[in-house]
Formats: C-alpha cells, structure tokens, sequence
C-alpha cells in the first residue's frame, strides 16, 4: 500500500511539473501584459522599466525557472489589476467555488443514485423511463441556458429562491460558508442544482448500467439463496458493487465540477474562482490566470490520487494485485 | 405434516422461458420427491434443466423465466402459493442451494465472513455478531478449510475456486437446512477432496435428516452416494428409480447412454460409449419423443411424446421401448 501511494505520488509531481510547463508556455503566448500595464503615452524607458520590473527581458528559461522557484515558495505573481498575490486572491475565492461544487456532487449522489438503481432494477416501468429521458434532457440541454431558465422560473416568476450572490454567510473552521444559514441555502440552491444537472444524469446512468450488470450476476441470486432481505441484497451487495465506477468517475469529476462552474458562477454571480478567471482573462491578468489554472491542475492531480487511493480500499482486488506487484 | 410426509415433493412443474424466439420449457412437468435423510441425484446432460429446476424450487427463476404450473410441496406447504417473505424466510434457512459456479457466487466485495454472518443473522437476528461469527468458522471447518479463523477474514478472490466452492457449501450448512439443493457443487474440486465433501454430505443427511438433490452430469459422482435418481432430458424425467435399479436396469436408451459414458469395470479396454448428436434446443424440439434424434432405437411408436409410466413400484419411464423387462426383473 505504501509502495502503491509513493509511486502514485511520483507520479502526480510529474504531472503537475509537464503542466505548469505548459500552462506558463500557453499564457506567455497569448496577449501581451506590458499593454495592460502601461498607459499609451508612457515613452520606450517607462515601458523597458515595466518590462523588466516583470522580468520579461529574460530568457524564457529564465522566466520559467523564476516562475517554479516562486511557485515553490507560494509565490505565483502579483495581480496586475488588484496589486495583491495573485494565489491569495484566488484562496480568497476557493471557497465559495468549492462549497458550490460539493453540495452539486452531494445533489448527484443523493439525486442520482437512488434514481439509477430503481431504473436499473426495474427497467420497464414508467417511472424508469421518465427518470431516463430525464437523464438526457440533463445531457444535452446547454448549462447556462438551464440557469438563466432557473432564475426566470424560479427566482423571477415564482420569486421562490434568490439569484445572485451566495447570502448570508457564516464561518466554519475560518472559512465563510453559506450552507449554515438559511439564507444561504436558498441562495445556494439554485446555482448547485443547476450545476449538478450534468452530473446527475451521469450518476443516473452509470448507476443503472452497473445495476443491470451486477443485478444478474449469480451472487446477487445466491444472496438472496440465502434469504437475506431485498434491502438487504440492493444496499449491501449490489451497491457496494456499483459504487466502485461511480466513486471513480464522480471523484475525477470533481475537477470538472470546480472548472465548469465558470459557467454556473457567471450566471448566478456566485462570487467564486470561476467568475474569477472570466474578470481576469477580460483584463489579462496574468498571474491570476496562471495562477487559478495551477491550482486546477493541482485540485485535478490531488482528486486522482485520492480517488485511485479510495479506490484499492473498495476494490480489494486492486489493493491486492497493487501490493503483489 | 406426518412423519412420512416428504421433505419435498414436486408434482409436475413447469418453468418457461418466454424468449424473443418462442417459449422454451426448460423445465416441463418435473415431479420427484425427496424425503427426510434421502439423497436424490438429478442427472441430466447442459441444458436439460437441472439447475432451473433447482432455482424453480427456490422461487429464483428470473425474467424471462416464470414457473408456470405444478406443486413444489415443502414439509406440506406449496412454495408456489408463498408471498415473497414467507419465501425468503426458508431460503437459506430450511432449504438451501449450492451455486453451480463457485467463481461467481461469492459477492467479490464482501469479506467472506460478512457473507456467512449475514446468513445467520437474516434468520435469527437475536445471535450475536460473535456468536454467528463462531457458527461460520465451525462450518468452514466442517468443509475442510484450514485455519477457518484466518480465512473468515480473507476475500474471495483470494480464495481458489475449490475453496470457494467448500465457502458455499458451508454457507449453505450454516443453518442446519432440511433441504438441500447441491448444483454440481464437486465439479470445481479435486478428487480427493470431492470424495470427503460427498462422504460429509452423506454423513450429514444421514445423521441430521437433511434431504439432499444432488444436481450432476456426471454419473460417476452420483452412484456412491445417492438412494435414488431423476435422469432429465430437454426439461422432462424420462427415467427415474432407486439408485442400484437404475444403474444396474437402465431402461431408457438416453440413461444407458449416459451409464455408456461413465468408465467403470465393465468397461476396461472398450471405447466409451458417446450419445450421438448433441441436446436439441428447447425451441427446435423434435416432434414425439425429445430424443428421437439421438436414439438408436427409435421407430415410428416414438413420433408420439411417450408419458410417463410407471411399470413398477417407484420406477418411473418415459419411452415406448423400455430397454428391460422391468417388470420381469423385479419379479
Ligand atoms: N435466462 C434464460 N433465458 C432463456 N432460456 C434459458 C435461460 N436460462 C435457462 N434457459 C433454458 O433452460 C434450459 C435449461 O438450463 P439449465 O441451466 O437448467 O441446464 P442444466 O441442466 O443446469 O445444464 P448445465 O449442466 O449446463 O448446468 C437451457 O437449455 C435454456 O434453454
Ligand atoms: S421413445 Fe423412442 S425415441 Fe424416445 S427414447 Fe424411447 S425408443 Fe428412443
Ligand atoms: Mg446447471
């Protein structure tokens, strides 16, 4: 096990190594910073004094090497536009991104599973099918569009939930949540849900596949040889089953769910990294930008470790061929 | 329910398949029964319906497959006419039943000893975790495991496919059943080990008056251990009877075929006879007797289905042309 963690650590520093290289290569060639920072009627000497108080006279070598060293340290930069550490304003933001992000995932579990284990147990009924074309509206119909459709219906028709902003807030271990109050929740409400309307279908559809497969599988029929009780076979025997795929994939969406709230925030202005990164990239702040997508690629390495780490501990048939090799 | 009552009799069961391509009676009026200590082999090639027969008596038969008619009669009771509870109250308690494939019929995720104390405890909640935990070992001993302690706590997969299949014999011992349906369960097993399982199994029926159905293709295991045997072809009994009768008279061609099969010590130095053909499917069976096809001595009397008939005390046959004089024999 313990071997089976630091080979899977290794291998996440290399990882995140290959992308900050990449993301420094991918910001430095789009927009030209010294544009944003200096006026137009600054002269050549004021623009070389920017351009080299950014230390963008070096090399790109020397610039990236500059920028690990920082990274290293914390220090990815200081915002252009607010003059503060980049990593600090985006800490600022995480938590709001990330308290939207786990009550979507929770939404899919507690949503998804249950809806996809009926389907899968009783393919044919009515309500199976109806909760399966659900699934597919849930596909395909644009995120933003449903948004904007929750705030129409929800917020402004029927003035049942609030649209903007994350209400009140309290702190939890020093950090603002919204989900202890109850202005919060309604706030929180609507943006989750609408981000979770992808995932839930997945969940949905996942957790039917695995329940079809696994429902006819002879140990499902020798559990109940065995008299054990309906609830019994579907919660413990088949669901420890299918929780393997869906852990597995719901975990590495996790870094999806935190990407694509962009979307979700910029609509519900739910002040998080999302609406971040879209401010940022209108001004071309650089830091930041770097800055939020090391912290993704980061937030993405860390899930799919802790996933693959979750994983052998389900799967005991992983934990053992890991320990043999 | 008298003394004499059997443990179980089945009377003319019927389980269909309803498939897209027709409806295959995979089981087609079955009856047999099986009374307290006696052990009853079920012999059959694939696909004759053995083991839908042994889900049949479960009430385990799934979609597509329904049972359609007959009386499964436990100790009395028809298990047909139970609501879902009362079935799952016996099963795995009063009757119980040996997976065909060990490989598949332990839950991969489960420790094994989760899988033995939750089938003593879907019973009888009242015994304890530790209590029921003491039971799984005992019965992990019974079957021959070494060290039952430390592989209680093991998964399956960590388990050979002969361990596993001694795992499920246990489970199915755990509650001391009346009834239990064994579906090929020595197959996967070493001979030595086969011949110890088989004598516990003998032991045990004898000693606790457990009624056993041994479900088998392979005579050989069957005629050490059972009193008496059902030969199915396509879903019917075409031949059944006291052990020593049916082997030592096999009247039915398809039973003396499958006795033509088994080496033995009549057999030294000649080529073991094989059934001609392979088994018909369900859906394309020939019109009159099922094993027409096959059978070297079909005329035209067999292009009628033969019924069952009974030439002698507890002999039963199904064919127009009994290969002995039964009734001269037991005379
Ligand atoms: N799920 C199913 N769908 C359709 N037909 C089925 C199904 N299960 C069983 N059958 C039919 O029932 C017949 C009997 O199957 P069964 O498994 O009882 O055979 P068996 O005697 O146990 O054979 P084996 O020795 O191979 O285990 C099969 O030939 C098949 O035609
Ligand atoms: S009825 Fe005819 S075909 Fe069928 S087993 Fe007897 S002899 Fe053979
Ligand atoms: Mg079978």
């Amino acid at each position: 096990m313990t071997v089976f963690i630091i080979r899977r650590l290794l291998q996440s520093i290399a990882v995140v190594l290959v992308m900050s290289f990449i993301v420094f290569v991918g910001v430095n060639i789009v927009g030209d910073p010294v544009e944003m920072m200096v006026s137009d009627e600054a002269d050549q000497a004021e623009r070389e004094k920017v351009i080299k108080s950014m230390g963008l006279d070096k090399p790109w070598y020397i610039q990236y090497a500059r920028f690990i060293g920082g990274a290293l340290q914390g220090d990815l930069g200081k915002s252009f536009v607010y003059g503060e550490p980049a990593l600090q304003i985006i800490a600022h933001r995480i938590p709001a991104t990330f308290e939207l992000a786990l009550a979507a995932l929770v939404m899919a579990v507690v949503v998804g599973i249950p809806l996809g284990v009926y389907a899968g147990l009783r393919p044919d009924t009515v309500g199976s099918k109806t909760i399966m074309a659900g699934s597919i509206l849930g596909f395909s119909l644009p995120t933003f569009w449903v948004g904007l459709m929750f705030i129409m219906v929800f917020a402004v028709i029927l003035g049942w939930l609030p649209s903007t902003g994350r209400g009140d807030t309290v702190e939890l271990l020093g950090i603002d949540v919204s989900f202890l109050t109850m202005d919060g929740l309604a706030h929180l409400f609507l943006p989750a849900f609408n981000l979770a309307l992808f995932k839930i279908s997945m969940v949905i559809r996942l957790t039917r596949a695995g329940t079809r497969e696994v429902v006819h599988q002879d140990y499902i029929k020798f559990a109940r040889a065995k008299g054990l009780s309906n609830r019994r076979v579907v919660l413990v025997h088949l669901m420890k089953n299918i929780m393997i795929p869906v852990v597995t994939v719901l975990g590495l969406e996790f870094g999806g769910l935190i990407a694509f709230s962009v979307v979700t925030e910029t609509v519900f202005a739910w002040p998080g990294m999302g609406k971040l990164i879209i401010d940022s990239i209108q001004s071309l702040d650089r830091p930041v930008i770097v800055a939020y997508l090391m912290i993704i690629v980061l937030i993405f390495v860390i899930i799919n470790l802790v996933v693959d780490i979750f994983y052998s501990l389900l799967d005991p048939r992983v934990r053992l061929s890991e320990i043999k090799s | 329910m008298t003394d004499d009552t059997p443990t179980l009799q089945v009377e003319n069961l019927e389980t269909h398949f309803f498939t897209k391509d027709g409806v295959a009676k995979a089981v087609d009026g079955v009856s047999f029964s099986v009374g307290r200590g006696e052990i009853m082999g079920l012999v059959g090639e694939s696909g004759s319906g053995k083991s839908v027969t042994g889900f049949s008596i479960l009430g385990l038969v799934d979609p597509p497959g329904k049972v359609v008619g007959g009386k499964v009669l436990f100790q009395g009771t028809d298990l047909l006419s139970l609501d879902d509870e009362g079935l799952r109250r016996l099963r795995g308690n009063r009757i119980a039943m040996i997976f065909q494939d060990p490989m598949m019929t332990l839950n991969p995720v489960l420790r094994v000893d989760t899988q033995m104390i939750e089938t003593v405890r879907a019973h009888d909640p009242s015994v304890s975790v530790d209590e029921a935990r003491a039971r799984s070992r005992d019965a992990l001993g019974q079957v021959g495991i070494p060290s039952p302690d430390e592989r209680l706590r093991a998964y399956p997969h960590q388990f050979s496919g002969g361990m596993r299949q001694r795992v499920a014999i246990a489970i199915a011992l755990l509650n001391k059943p009346d009834l239990i349906i064994a579906d090929e369960p020595t197959t996967a097993l070493d001979v030595t080990i086969q011949g110890q399982i088989l004598y516990e199994a003998q032991k045990l029926c004898r000693d606790t008056g457990t009624a056993l159905i041994w479900i088998t293709h392979d005579l050989a295991v069957i005629a050490g251990l059972a009193d008496k045997i059902s030969v199915m072809y396509a879903g019917r009994i075409v031949e059944q009877g006291a052990l020593d009768e049916v082997l030592d008279h096999p009247a039915h061609p398809y039973t003396r075929g499958l006795l033509g099969s088994v080496p033995g010590h009549n057999t030294r130095g000649k080529r073991l006879y094989q059934i001609p053909g392979m088994t018909p499917s369900l859906l394309k069976l020939p019109k009159g007797c099922a094993f027409k096809d096959r059978c070297p001595h079909a005329d035209q009397a067999c292009e009628d289905a033969p019924e069952i008939t009974r030439p002698v005390e507890g002999r039963a046959l199904r064919c127009v042309h009994p290969q002995v004089d039964l009734a001269g024999v037991a005379s």
